[in-house]
Formats: structure tokens, sequence, C-alpha cells
């Protein structure tokens, strides 16, 4: 029974990654139209874009967008945003390269609480604060537009740790 | 549909007229550049302090060009031969890197080694500013009688072996015991734990070297002991790296209770990174007693404090019990010996000197410098103007990748203050790197490589399949 059970299983699995992989290769065909139409600047609706600005340790400051779903890692790679060596691994929960730092009533409205992989990484970044987050692990949803982050400073004496 | 191409096109008709109009000035420009000397730097070593320093140096310098030089035919140091197989997302890292080498001013140099191939004089001769940021080679040592015996290796090696540094196939690891006893528990200590008792086939998928994986396979390691000479509020070792231990399947982890005697008290008194970690291994503590009766017969991980290493012998190493005083551990008259069948010795890295002219401090193992500007030999505070150093020979080997870009970036700044505040000669021309008789292997010599392992990874199931021998490296880059 166990075995007969075993092997209904993978099929339903096989058959559901071939759905998955037929849904996937639509969609990305439909992603590669519309970031086509994207750039220029068409279909990107106005309720999609959610405003995000960077604030540098000097107080300057950078004025972003994104739209709901991405990350403010994504927000900072898509637009290039200049913050020297922001995001090194790239998302992976590996470095803490991507810190930022949010305000307090900010920090409590995220929807999501940083898991103990996240605060490990985030244990590891300079400048840590009580409302320290990874960039990375942040999706933009519609009410953070308008949102304001402080960078901490890149160049730290690291010479001193 | 046709109206985004309509749209397209005006916008690449629009863009024509536009780049017409920068072609003209581009030519003007480069007149002008042919006027005004370049500045040149170069960067000794292509670790992740020499492409960090290369980034923010080529961002902030319009008017430079960077080359790198690097001993070995291949790139990126440490991400390449230190970081452990396992933590692939680490290496993420030589995307940044790599788009920094594409950078039409950046110019690599691979297989050639300083003060055998070029001498630091001549460098500093070609170049207006040279950074040195060749890393760490070397490891420090106990100083014990009975330290060059074949079953004490140490840790660097360990993992050179394992992630293919050229000349580090020769190990040949005795995996034949029972128990290893690793001196020292900072990350590196853990990687080489980790890989001790990681299930073989998480391993395999890695790019661990083929010959490290048939070793590992044969392994008859059943516990390794991670001894520390101080307390647990002291720990090296990283949470993350905790962390990913007490998760290995098959690996139960068994702390000793008395080293924690008065440790639960100070936890609400320490900073947060501390604090998490001193939490994580008191709740491991204190789970220990359900683990010990479902693990019988599986992997152990036995990290041990307040040991410091006394005397090797055959089949195990002897520890004095020690006492913390002021943060430092002390020996007590009392002794404990460890069963070892192999010892792997991680008590840090230190730098080697390249070149007779580097006023390199033998005692510590670094550059002497003041913050990145490298000190003149003797007395004194004066600079070696235009000689700067960055990354683990200036600072010790400590601290992770972000701690090594914070120092780049600000070494890299400190070399464009100088040149803002004309502390030394970027006005003469300068001649850069010159390519006699030697085999090079440039960037696209890499790309080659990189090519060449990937594909041979591909083959095996594995990321990559690196490349252990120089001559093999050269070969393929085509030199």
């Amino acid at each position: 029974m166990l075995v007969i059970n075993r092997i209904r299983n993978a099929a339903i699995l096989s058959l559901r990654n071939a759905y998955i992989r037929n849904c996937l290769s639509n969609e990305i065909r439909a992603a590669t139209n519309s970031t086509r139409t994207f750039s220029l600047g068409l279909a990107l609706r106005q309720q999609d874009v959610v405003n995000v600005t960077f604030v540098r340790a000097n107080g300057e400051k950078i004025k972003s967008s994104g739209k709901v779903g991405d990350s403010l890692l994504d927000v900072v790679v898509n637009n290039n945003v200049d913050l020297d060596g922001f995001g090194a691994c790239e998302g992976t929960l590996t470095c803490s390269t991507c810190h930022l730092i949010f305000k307090e009533a900010d920090y409590e409205k995220l929807p999501e609480k940083p898991g103990d992989e996240e605060l490990d990484m985030l244990d590891l970044a300079y400048e840590l604060t009580d409302t320290s987050r990874l960039g990375c692990q942040i999706t933009l949803t519609k009410d953070m537009d308008g949102l304001e982050v402080q960078v901490p400073a890149t160049i730290n004496d690291a010479r001193a740790a | 549909m046709t109206f985004p191409r309509n749209l397209l096109y005006s916008r690449l008709s629009s863009l024509n007229k536009y780049s017409r109009n920068v072609n003209t000035s581009a030519v003007r420009l480069q007149n002008v550049q042919q006027v005004t000397a370049k500045k040149r730097i170069c960067i000794v070593g292509a670790g992740p302090a020499g492409f960090y320093a290369a980034q923010y140096l080529l961002k902030q310098l319009s008017d430079c060009t960077v080359d790198i030089v690097e001993k070995l035919p291949v790139p990126f140091g440490l991400v390449r031969f230190g970081v452990a197989p396992d933590h692939p997302e680490v290496k993420n890292v030589i995307n940044t890197f790599t788009k920094t080498a594409e950078n039409p001013r950046l110019r690599f140099f691979g297989n050639v080694s300083l003060g055998q191939d070029v001498s630091l004089q001549e460098l500093r001769q070609r170049y207006h500013a040279v950074l040195l940021t060749y890393g760490a080679d070397q490891d420090r040592e106990l100083q014990l009688q009975n330290e060059e015996q074949k079953h004490v290796i140490s840790a660097r090696k360990f993992v050179a072996w394992y992630n293919g540094l050229p000349g580090a196939e020769q190990l040949q690891p005795d995996l034949s015991g029972r128990d290893v006893t690793i001196v020292g528990q900072g990350n590196v200590a853990m990687d080489v734990a980790r890989m001790l008792l990681s299930p073989i086939d998480t391993l395999k998928a890695t790019d661990t070297t083929e010959y490290a994986l048939e070793a590992l396979a044969r392994s008859q390691v059943k516990r390794v002991h991670l001894v520390g000479r101080r307390g647990p509020l002291q720990a090296a070792f990283t949470i993350k790296e905790l962390r990913e231990m007490l998760k290995l399947p098959n690996v139960t982890t068994n702390w000793r209770a008395d080293d924690f005697a008065g440790i639960a008290e100070q936890v609400e008194q320490l900073q947060r990174p501390r604090r998490r970690l001193t939490e994580l291994m008191l709740k491991s503590l204190s789970e220990q007693s359900k683990r010990t009766a479902t693990a019988v017969d599986g992997k152990q991980f036995l990290p041990i404090f307040l040991r410091a290493p006394k005397a090797i012998s055959a089949k195990e190493i002897e520890f004095a019990v020690t006492q913390l005083q002021e943060n430092a551990a002390v020996a007590t008259d009392t002794t404990e010996c460890l069963p070892a069948d192999l010892i792997l010795r991680s008590i840090g890295y230190k730098s080697s000197c390249a070149d007779p002219a580097i006023n390199f401090d033998p005692q510590r193992g670094h550059v002497r410098h003041d913050q990145g500007r490298v000190l003149k030999e003797g007395e004194g505070s004066s600079v070696e103007p235009g000689l700067y150093v960055a990354g683990w020979l200036g600072t010790g080997p400590t601290g992770v990748i972000l701690t090594t870009m914070n120092g780049a970036f600000a070494v890299a700044k400190t070399i464009c203050d100088d040149i803002t505040a004309n502390a030394f000669d970027t006005a003469s021309t300068k001649p850069g790197f010159e390519v006699a008789n030697q085999r090079i292997v440039t960037w696209d010599g890499w790309l080659r490589i990189d090519q060449h392992e990937c594909e041979a990874g591909k083959a095996k199931g594995k990321l990559r399949e690196k490349i252990v021998d120089v001559e093999q490296m050269l070969r393929i880059a085509g030199v």
C-alpha cells in the first residue's frame, strides 16, 4: 500500500511539476513582454508603484521606487541606486551588506518579523539597531509607499574591529 | 503591440541623435585624456580586498586605470579557496567582482608573483600608487613539541585541500581514526568540523575537489572536538555557523555543562550578537539529555571550553585547564587529555612577506601601516608615498567579507584623498605593467578556465570541478 501510495504521489508530483513548468514559461514570456512595455513606462499602473527613499549616513536622500512584491534589494539593483557593496550575496541571507535601519513606526508595521537566519546575519552588521532589517527580506506592499529607510555608513573603519 | 514598437523606434532615433552628439564630444574627451596623464594604480592580490578596492577606485577616479596582479592564474583569493564549498551563496560576490573586472579600465594579470616575477620597487616605478592586498597565506603555530608530526596539520591547509588550492592536493590528511581534535574555535575551525561531519551526499553537489570527496567518503571520523582556551562568552565562531552545525543530520552536539557554570546569569547584560549566540548554546545544552538518548551511532560534535594546548603525542593531545582572568585564559596545574587521531591547528592565519622591500612585522604577521598607508622602515610614523595595504595583509585575519569590504573601501578612499592632496606624484607618465617572457593569464584566460571548470562540474552534477594543477590552468587559459 505504501509503495503504491509513493508511486501515485510521485506521479502526481511530476504532473504538477510539468504543469508548473508550463505555467512558468508562459509567465516568463508574459513577463518579458511586459518588461518591454515597462521600459517604455506604459504598463506600470500607478497603484503598483511604491516610492522608497534611502537616506545615507550623511543625510543625503536618494529617491527611488519599486513595485509591489519587489524586495528593497530589488529596488536598489533595478534602479542602480548608488550604494557601494549593497547586496553582496544577492539576497541569499549569507551576508549583511543590505542592512537598513527603519523608523520605529515603520519597523513595527512590517508584515513579517525577522527570522533567526536574518537576525544571525544582522548580528554581524555595523551600527546594528533594534529597528535594523536586511533589505533583501523586506517585500514591498502598497502600504509602504513613501517609506524612508536609513543606510548605515558603508565606509567604516574596520581596522578597529 | 505596434504602438510601443513605434515608440521604441522613435526613442531609438532620438537616442541616435543624442549619441551622435556624444560621439563628437567623446573624441574631444579622448584627446584631452591623452594630454593629462592617467593615474595608474596597481593592486597586488585578486581577493575580496583587491576587488573591492578596485571597484571603489574605478568609480571615484574617472581618470585612473587599475591593474590587478595575482600570484595564481585564477582570481578571487579566499572566496575561491577559503569559503566553504557548502556555502555557495557566499561566493555570489564573484558576480560583483566580475563586473568590476569587465571595466575597460581594469586589467588582470594572473600568474604573476610579487617578489619573484616582479619586485615591489619595479611596481612602484611603473605605477603612481601600489596597493598590497595579497592576504594571509600562513598560519599561527601552537609552538609545541611534535607539532611537525604527520597527524598535526593546519586547518588552513585542510581548507586549501578541499578547496583545491594548487599544491594543497599533496596534503592527504589521515581520516582513518575516530577522533579529530581541532585547536581553536573560529569560523575556520567550524567550517572544517562541518566538512568532517557532513553527510557526504550533501557535499557531492558542491565544488569540493574530487580527491577530497573521495577521502571524505572513506573517512572513519566519528567525533570532532572543538577546543578553545577561553569560555563560552568568548567563543570566536559566529551564530550562523553554530546554527548550521546544530542542524546537521545525524550529528549530535554535546556541550560540557561545567563550561557553562555561571553563564546563564550573565546573558541579560550581553550585547545582542553575543547574547543571541550564548542563548543558542544554552538552549542546545538544555536539550542535550533528550538528544543523547536518540542518537547512539551517529557522529558527534564536541565543543570544549577553557582548555589550552600543552603537549602533543601520537594519539592524544594534552590540555591545561584554564581560568578566565580579565578575559584572558590563564593555565592552571590541572590537565586533561583528549583523544586525537588527527589534530587540526586553527588558531589564526598570518601573512608572509612577499618582497624584502615591504615594511613587514614578522611577529604580528602583517604590514606596518597607518590607516592603510604603509609606514617607512624604522621608527617614526612617516609613510611611503603611494604605497598602501588593505585586507588581511594589513588588518590581520579577522572578520567576514563585510569587514574586508568596508576596510578596502576605506583604504581606497584614503588613496583618493591623498591624490587630491597631492600626497604623491600623479603628474608624471607611468608605463604600467609590461609583459616580458611571462605566461600571463588575462581576464579572458580566466573566463576560459571558468568555463572549463563549470562544464567539468556539470558532467558530474557539481557546481564546478576546480582545476588544481597550475600547468593545466595555464594551458586552458591559452598561455
